[in-house]
């Protein structure tokens, strides 16, 4: 009896069914983390839709629209407000100059399809744009999601690997009309 | 009452495993004789890589230790294999040290970084924090992260002790470099510090003149960690990183990955022909024009630099003002 219960958990292991099933398991996991994450609130563009403002799901996660070009920051009232977002809530606009979301979806040239799940963990957890380069910007809430354990991130990456690509791209930064320190520390 | 033999197995599991805390002062880490907070141990090697990384023109001292009897297995020319209990120092200097980095190689293999803060009287150095800190009134101490992001983007996190950088063919342009380093390739072999290095000559980069040569090099020691095709690289289409086994192949393919390319990286108000590298024309060059800028979200590199390096910048503009599109015979000799 043992002998027959080994024979089948082996069996099972490596039959690519099962490697699928996790496979799917992860992408659900990975789409449930990013669609109750908030990352829609940002990554995909606003319309207005039927009942107002909401995301433009045909362009889902990819970005900043390249088509909606901001060459200034946006003059911000006095105190208390700080930041402006624009009408697609994909550029926002603050004492860091003005930071336009990234392209999550696959596409090879301008999005992450040419990330590895180290690229993405190494961005999360440092606030590096690419895992090594400038600091993420505000308002990419990087100090809650580094603590997104291994098996969250991968599941994440799993999904956004997963969606259709889109291709756009996103502008570098623009610079504050003064310089200022980015919000997040750890340049040296 | 625990067994004896039981406890006695899950200490030492729990020695083995468990390293033992970062010590809290530099003097602790072995780099200085017993009871000398400022003496270097003659274990320890001083060592002077030919392309060093900029630093915001702070002087630097390197050294590095290899346990007793242990050698580097170079077997991999261009990825060295360090030995457990490797540990390596720099020590950065403005006017009187300021701070010393540490690496380590741990048991499990890992790598360990850390840096230590010296004190205004230049006798102590204590552990800095791992999350980073300024210190003499804006001086930028790097994170642990920060390191991580440099060390660890490379196929192996020591970046200025490689067949390379240590080569005794020194190149005479190199921007920044010492002379001559205390302990260079040959001498290492010599003392079987290194082994299984096969290699047919001294490494040199294959390059059509001289000023390409230093110029591939400063992109190599400041670029490679990061832009290379052996380790953790970022995700753009750029080699930096020269290897010491491809000769002018490899060599080539760095300048492919640059001249004339496209980018991931568009400047505000630039088109699709903006380039990495123009050749003729360092003006229109995003290379020349991100090494530039300390503007933090464009500046290259990205970490570890406030201010611009004006001789390298002008070592880089020369040479790809000099440089032609038509294809160039690349030596790796006189």
């Amino acid at each position: 009896m043992k002998r027959f219960v080994l024979f089948v958990l082996a069996a099972t292991s490596f039959h690519p069914a099962f490697a699928a099933d996790g496979d799917a398991a992860k992408v659900a996991r990975g789409k449930y983390l990013v669609t109750t994450g908030g990352c829609n609130d940002c990554h995909t563009p606003w319309h207005i839709g039927p009942s107002g403002p909401e995301p433009d799901m045909s362009r889902m996660l990819s970005g900043h629209p390249e088509s909606l070009v901001i060459e200034q920051p946006a003059a911000v009232p006095a105190a208390p407000w700080e930041s402006i977002a624009s009408n697609t809530h994909t550029a926002h606009s603050g004492p860091w100059g003005v930071s336009f979301t990234a392209n999550l979806t696959p596409d090879p040239e301008t999005g992450l399809g040419k990330w590895t799940l180290a690229t993405f963990t190494q961005t999360i957890r440092t606030g590096r744009h690419l895992g090594r380069g400038r600091m993420i910007l505000p308002p990419m809430p990087i100090p809650m999601y580094r603590n997104f354990n291994d098996e969250d991130m991968a599941a994440i990456f799993a999904y956004l690997q997963s969606i259709p690509p889109v291709k756009n791209r996103v502008p570098e930064p623009l610079p504050p009309t003064t310089a200022v320190t980015p919000a997040t520390s750890g340049t040296r | 009452m625990p067994n004896p033999v039981w406890f006695l197995t899950v200490a030492l599991a729990a020695a083995v495993t468990d390293p033992a805390p970062l010590p809290l002062h530099l003097r602790d880490t072995g780099l200085y004789e017993q009871g000398s907070g400022t003496q270097v141990d003659p274990r320890n090697l001083a060592f002077s890589p030919q392309y060093p990384l900029w630093s915001d023109g702070a002087a630097k001292r390197r050294w590095i230790y290899l346990p007793p009897g242990t050698a580097i297995d170079a077997s991999r020319p261009d990825a060295w294999d360090f030995p457990r209990g490797t540990r390596l120092w720099k020590e950065f200097s403005l006017e009187g040290a300021v701070e010393t980095r540490f690496i380590e190689r741990l048991s499990d293999g890992s790598w360990r970084y850390a840096t230590y803060i010296w004190n205004e009287e230049g006798t102590d150095a204590t552990l800095a924090p791992a999350d980073g800190t300024t210190t003499r009134g804006g001086y930028v101490v790097p994170a642990e992260f920060d390191c991580r992001a440099c060390h660890e983007g490379a196929a192996v996190p020591v970046l200025g002790f490689s067949a390379l950088q240590l080569s005794s063919d020194r190149d005479p342009l190199a921007p920044h470099a010492d002379a001559r380093t205390a302990v260079d390739l040959q001498a290492l072999i010599a003392r079987g510090l290194i082994k299984n290095l096969s290699l047919s000559s001294q490494p040199r980069i294959a390059a059509s003149s001289p000023v390409e040569r230093a110029a591939l090099g400063y992109l190599h020691g400041n670029c490679g960690h990061c832009h290379n095709k052996n380790g953790s690289p970022v995700p753009v289409e750029l080699t930096l990183a020269q290897s010491v086994t491809e000769g002018a192949a490899g060599a080539e393919s760095v300048l492919r990955s640059m001249i004339d390319a496209g980018g991931r990286f568009r400047p505000h108000g630039a088109t699709a022909a903006a380039r990495l590298i123009t050749p003729g024309n360092p003006d229109t060059s995003v290379l020349i024009a991100r090494v530039r800028s300390r503007n933090p979200q464009t500046q290259m590199p990205p970490i570890g630099t406030r201010l611009v390096d004006s001789e390298a910048l002008a070592l880089l503009e020369r040479w790809i003002a000099q440089k032609s599109s038509a294809p160039e015979v690349l030596k790796s000799e006189e």
